[in-house]
């Protein structure tokens, strides 16, 4: 089902709340937006974000021959989604589910949507170096990955479990396409005063010693999220803005990395 | 809930089923008879092994949330550390989270190991009444994963609940990781019969959060866990220059005390988003003593009111009164 696909794209974090969906969706809307067809599948079960990241809640999965059609975000079918959240039948309802179904499920999500041809599809998982992602790791193994993206932030207890995840990724053998860090600093809007709210340089750091490419640090601005939270690209929205030029950064270097 | 072992071959019917031992793909499994015999079906062993382990466990509290990095750990620990402030109350902390766990970080005890004896494992000593318990203790170095499917955590998990020689304690907090999977199934599983207290959940104010959080709290009834309450963390962020405040994550559908209004769940306070926290739990040590007059440890002292409240413990303040 993954023959049409030119490039895989993996997000990875040992930590939650790091902003993988963020940076995934951003990532998927950016690429859209040079003209590249794009998936964004989301395996992150218990928890699925990108639905509503990118204002598709309510929508519904549709069964063809071939398998399961993804979700549009628009009629030139430029961007398709798949994820756990269009299959809930309500938004509080709870995935209470042991790994062997987990498993089940990724496997159907691997190898049973039909994306067609596409550019790039960009994995987004949960935290942890657990089912789903060995699980994912396992089904891509027949197709050409290129790599992961590992997004942190920059203070010890979120380095300290995305050390984990690049622990994981050697031992699983796939290549780490760099490092982002993310929620760097925060310009305080009333007095311009840059706060490390998170700590800082974390994410560098990390980079140096594990030896991977470092592709940036994308500041901490209210106004990303909220962005985010709309389904618009930031690279649009807030052209200009210190997250979106970081953004931007982090895209040009990981196609150069390409 | 799923009692298929790792190894197990293609369509296992899993021990506990009622076909266990007789279905066909049980043919040529090494554990056909065992299966048959019936002996799979009981109740898990584990769960009397629980039991009995925390009888002197006074309360066993939960801290939960379905997003990563709110702060679950950072909670977990500033519960545990206002709690202590008590010298007459005894504090346990176990890190349920197998694949990154945070605890020993943020208590200060990152180079510990764990030594067993005959009574069981000896937790981590912080201070005379606080102890704690992770799997990051047994890794030999900070870069290694755990990387296990969820069986295999369980039985870590199992092991942490009925192998620990606590003592007797007062409150015994344990930090889960993100979601509603294995290891919340598993604790849920094996505290059930322990006389688990309840759940503390845990998020931060904007609406992708919440979404997750919800679905812990489904969680929580599907489970049938009570859910003492909501705390949100990373609030307002008071800038360290101008003390103007910032929501640095907008609460855009009301925040969690609307959300805990909707669910009819309590709502336990709010802390605000202080860089001194983070530091402090980055570099283990305690953010409520170098400044008691913090913002953090106001809201936090009415948070734990709040919670030994729901908990029906009397406060000392309360006596007084």
């Amino acid at each position: 089902m993954l023959d049409g696909v030119k490039h895989i794209i993996l997000i990875l974090s040992g930590k939650g709340g790091v902003g993988k969906s963020t940076v995934s969706t951003q990532l998927a809307l950016a690429l859209k937006d040079k003209g590249f067809k794009v998936g964004l599948l989301d395996i992150d079960l218990c928890g699925p974000s990108v639905p509503y990241l990118l204002q598709l809640e309510n929508k519904e999965i549709l069964q063809c021959p071939e398998g399961w059609v993804p979700v549009y975000t628009d009629a030139e079918q430029k961007l398709a989604v798949m994820s756990m959240g269009f299959i809930l039948p309500n938004r509080n309802n709870a995935v209470v589910w042991r790994g062997p179904r987990k498993t089940a499920m990724i496997q159907q999500f691997v190898n049973n949507v039909c994306w067609g041809e596409l550019d790039y599809l960009i994995i987004d998982t949960p935290p942890g170096t657990s089912d789903e992602h060995i699980t994912v790791m396992e089904n891509l193994k027949t197709v050409k990955c290129d790599g992961a993206l590992i997004v942190t932030t920059p203070q010890a207890v979120a380095i300290e479990d995305v050390r984990k995840e690049v622990t994981f990724c050697k031992k699983t053998g796939i290549p780490i396409l760099g490092i982002v860090e993310n929620m760097s600093g925060f310009v305080c809007p009333h007095c311009t005063e840059c706060t490390n709210v998170f700590a800082s340089g974390g994410g560098k750091s990390l980079a140096d010693t594990a030896k991977v490419p470092f592709l940036g640090s994308i500041p901490l601005d209210p106004r990303l999220g909220q962005c985010s939270q709309k389904g618009e690209s930031c690279l649009i929205a807030l052209k200009d803005s210190p997250a979106s030029v970081a953004i931007q950064g982090v895209i040009t270097k990981l196609l150069d990395g390409n | 809930m799923s009692d298929v072992p790792e190894n197990a071959a293609e369509h296992c019917p899993g021990t506990a089923s009622d076909s266990a031992g007789k279905a066909s793909a049980c043919a040529g499994c090494p554990n056909q008879t065992i299966c048959a015999s019936g002996a799979t079906k009981g109740p898990d062993p584990g769960v009397a092994l629980v039991q009995e382990r925390l009888e002197n466990v006074k309360h066993k509290i939960l801290v939960l949330s379905g997003k990563g990095g709110v702060g679950k750990s950072t909670v977990t620990t500033l519960l545990a550390r206002g709690l202590a402030k008590d010298p007459n109350k005894n504090i346990g902390v176990v890190d349920l989270d197998i694949c990154g766990p945070s605890i020993p970080r943020m208590m200060g005890v990152l180079n510990e190991s764990v030594h067993s004896s005959n009574a069981g494992w000896s937790p981590i000593f912080v201070n005379d009444n606080l102890s704690v318990m992770s799997v990051g203790f047994m890794l030999e170095s900070p870069d290694d994963a755990v990387i296990w499917r969820g069986p295999k955590k369980n039985g870590m998990i199992r092991q942490f609940l009925s192998e620990v020689d606590w003592g007797s304690l007062d409150f015994l907090l344990l930090d889960t990781p993100p979601g509603t999977s294995d290891e919340h199934l598993s604790a849920v599983q094996y505290l059930k019969d322990a006389n688990l207290t309840g759940a503390v959940v845990v998020t931060t104010p904007q609406e992708v959060a919440l979404l997750d959080v919800r679905k812990e709290i489904d969680f929580c009834r599907k489970t049938g866990i009570k859910v003492l309450g909501v705390i949100e963390n990373m609030a307002t962020f008071i800038c360290p220059k101008c003390t103007k405040p910032t929501d640095m994550f907008p609460a855009n559908s009301g925040g969690a005390e609307k959300m805990a209004d909707e669910l009819k769940v309590p709502f336990l306070g709010s802390l605000p988003l202080d860089p001194r926290v983070g530091r402090a739990c980055d570099q283990g040590e305690s953010a409520l003593e170098d400044d008691s007059e913090s913002p953090t440890t106001k809201v936090l002292d009415a948070v734990i009111k709040a919670l030994l409240n729901v908990c029906g413990v009397v406060t000392v303040d309360d006596e007084k009164d």
